[in-house]
């Protein structure tokens, strides 16, 4: 299944705040989405998944345009991993995990034997399988995430949104959800996902060797590799400040913004 | 908790209604012994005892029963709908409706089915009219926008209720609007509690049979969205359930609040947040509180203690505790 968005045109209430949006990804692919606070990352998230309309151009989920999709049918074909939240009520990690499965589900029907075994396996592919139990709502941040991503893999969906899956998250953890991100997608042929996500941190696109989606502003400022996508040049000019894109003796590609600056500096 | 330990706990809730509803039976001013009470149940003893217990406790009981079961579940439905531990069945002015409407009835002379049914209509008429606004209003979170005109329109009605009490006949009309405003089943008949069952039965089966997506909703409409559920049509179906059920008890018994901003509490101490759980177990928990405290209100005094009063009086230290607890997600 593939994801696919054509001179998208994305904003609220009739405005729009972004303009000639277009991405595709596909099985096993990673789409990694850069830009600066409010340049409309969150926006385009929220009309890939048709939760507010796009004003303008086409999203297609494989075949099917995904205006025409009622909201059981998306979800079916892709999985919203929201950033790590606490819902009011203290329901156990496990019940989080089987709201995956509600689009599998007759309208007035409860999780199945299927469902619990299928919740089950998410967390044990996650290596959370202990947390099941436990109150969502006093998991650390880092574990939410994990579980957040767990209902995504119980959810069944060749396609995965993560909005910022590493924000708010220590650097272990941060080191876990990528790890899991890329193996996502690489899975083998047939059962990798395609995952689009979006991150404040340049280095991450190098880690991965994702494709880049570099936005300002409600446009596309660069798209494709990382390493011709992300120069130092355009990193500093997209966020505002010198920034050096350098490699280290192992031969990975870091980015650091030199200390002590001042506005315009 | 696991399936086992569900059906314990369910058999042992109906167990203590079952010796609740038996016990309230044998309470009040006319002295029966167990034994002349069942007699009566079976339509055999003593005629006068038969009358008391078949036409005057049997239907009280019946109605404490039902007021209980019905305000509890709307009380945990809106919860788990708006997110939110301290909204109850009255959240989107269906109790402020129900008064206007009643004391509507009661201003204008109608007799008591008349009364019941101005109460029904104004309170199913005073959400429908916040669910109006608000789908018109159509700006931000719109389970925010739902909640903010709830209070708005429930004050209008009470500002209105207020001027239909400044006008009444002080003498006849006020004591009686007085008393409706403050619940009670004092004079419930079976011929009351005919119409209001059916319909509560209904809401509560619509509830149960959308359990599973009510509790997805509570993620947040976007959420739940992203997650395959309609979230629009979702709420209006769980409004309009919630609705039905607290209106048609309001008609009956007057305004008694607390028991669904409390009893909901007892229920996810009890099972958890679950839907699927929480709804018959807040149920089956606020019939038995509303028989005890209905028992209460008519033996503890010689004249009847008013059922809103006595919900207060037990409702609010509890709630104080709740909030003492300080425990994040309510449990």
């Amino acid at each position: 299944m593939r994801l696919a968005a054509r001179d998208l045109a994305i904003g609220h209430g009739g405005r729009a705040i972004g303009r000639g949006l277009s991405l595709a990804v596909g099985p096993g692919e990673i789409l990694c989405l850069l830009g600066p606070n409010g340049c409309g990352k969150t926006t385009l998230f929220r009309t890939l998944l048709g939760l507010i309309p796009a004003l303008g151009g086409t999203v297609t989920l494989g075949e099917a345009p995904l205006a025409r999709l009622g909201r059981a049918a998306v979800a079916r074909r892709i999985a919203y991993v929201p950033q790590a939240h606490a819902p009011p009520f203290p329901y156990a990690a496990r019940e989080i995990v089987l709201m995956g499965r509600t689009a599998r589900l007759g309208p007035f029907a409860s999780p199945g034997a299927a469902d619990h075994a299928a919740a089950a396996a998410a967390l044990d592919r996650l290596g959370i399988a202990g947390l099941g139990g436990q109150d969502y709502t006093r998991l650390s941040g880092g574990q939410r995430q994990l579980v957040l991503i767990a209902r995504a893999l119980a959810q069944g969906a060749p396609l995965l949104v993560m909005d910022e899956p590493t924000a708010s998250l220590d650097f272990g953890n941060r080191a876990r959800v990528l790890a899991e991100i890329a193996a996502l997608a690489r899975a083998g042929a047939a059962e990798g996902r395609g995952v689009i996500f979006s991150t404040h941190d340049p280095e991450q696109a190098f880690a991965l060797g994702a494709e880049v989606l570099l936005m300002q502003g409600g446009a596309i400022r660069a798209r494709g590799r990382p390493e011709a996508a992300l120069t130092a040049a355009r990193l500093s000019e997209v966020y505002g400040v010198p920034i050096t894109v350098e490699r280290t003796e192992s031969g990975r590609l870091v980015c650091a913004a030199p200390l002590g600056l001042r506005r315009g500096g | 908790m696991t399936a086992g330990g569900g059906w314990r706990l369910g058999a042992a809730l109906l167990a203590a209604l079952l010796v609740l509803a038996g016990a309230a039976l044998l309470v009040g001013p006319y002295a029966l012994t167990p034994g002349e009470v069942a007699a009566a149940l079976l339509g055999q003893g003593d005629r006068q005892a038969g009358i008391v217990v078949r036409q005057v406790r049997l239907p009280r009981v019946a109605a404490a029963l039902l007021l209980g079961a019905a305000l509890a579940s709307a009380g945990a439905a809106y919860q788990a709908l708006f997110r939110n531990p301290l909204v109850s069945p009255d959240i989107l002015g269906v109790s402020a409706g129900a008064g206007l409407g009643a004391v509507l009835g009661i201003f204008l002379s109608l007799p008591v089915l008349g009364i019941q049914l101005a109460a029904f209509a104004g309170g199913l008429g005073a959400v429908a009219l916040v669910w109006v606004v608000a789908a018109a209003v159509q700006r931000g979170d719109p389970t925010l926008v739902l909640v903010l005109t709830g209070v708005v329109v429930g004050a209008l009605a009470g500002a209105a209720t207020s001027l239909v009490k400044v006008l009444a006949d002080p003498y006849d009309q006020l004591p009686a609007i007085t008393f409706w405003l403050l619940g009670s089943l004092a004079a419930v008949t079976p011929a009351d509690i005919a119409p209001a069952l059916p319909a509560v039965v209904l809401g509560l089966v619509v509830l149960g049979l959308l359990r599973w997506r009510i509790n997805v909703l509570g993620m947040g409409d976007e959420e739940a969205r992203a997650l395959g559920v309609e979230a629009g049509r979702l709420r209006l179906w769980t409004v309009v359930a919630a609705t039905l059920v607290t209106a048609s008890v309001t008609a009956v018994a007057g305004v008694v609040g607390w028991v669904g901003l409390v009893i909901p509490h007892v229920g996810r101490m009890l099972v958890g947040p679950g839907f699927g759980r929480l709804l018959p177990v807040s149920a089956a928990v606020g019939a038995g509180y509303l028989l005890v405290v209905d028992t209460l209100a008519r033996s503890i005094a010689a004249t009847e203690v008013p059922l809103g009063i006595l919900t207060a009086a037990i409702g609010a230290p509890f709630f104080i505790w709740l909030l003492a607890r300080g425990r994040r997600g309510w449990s």
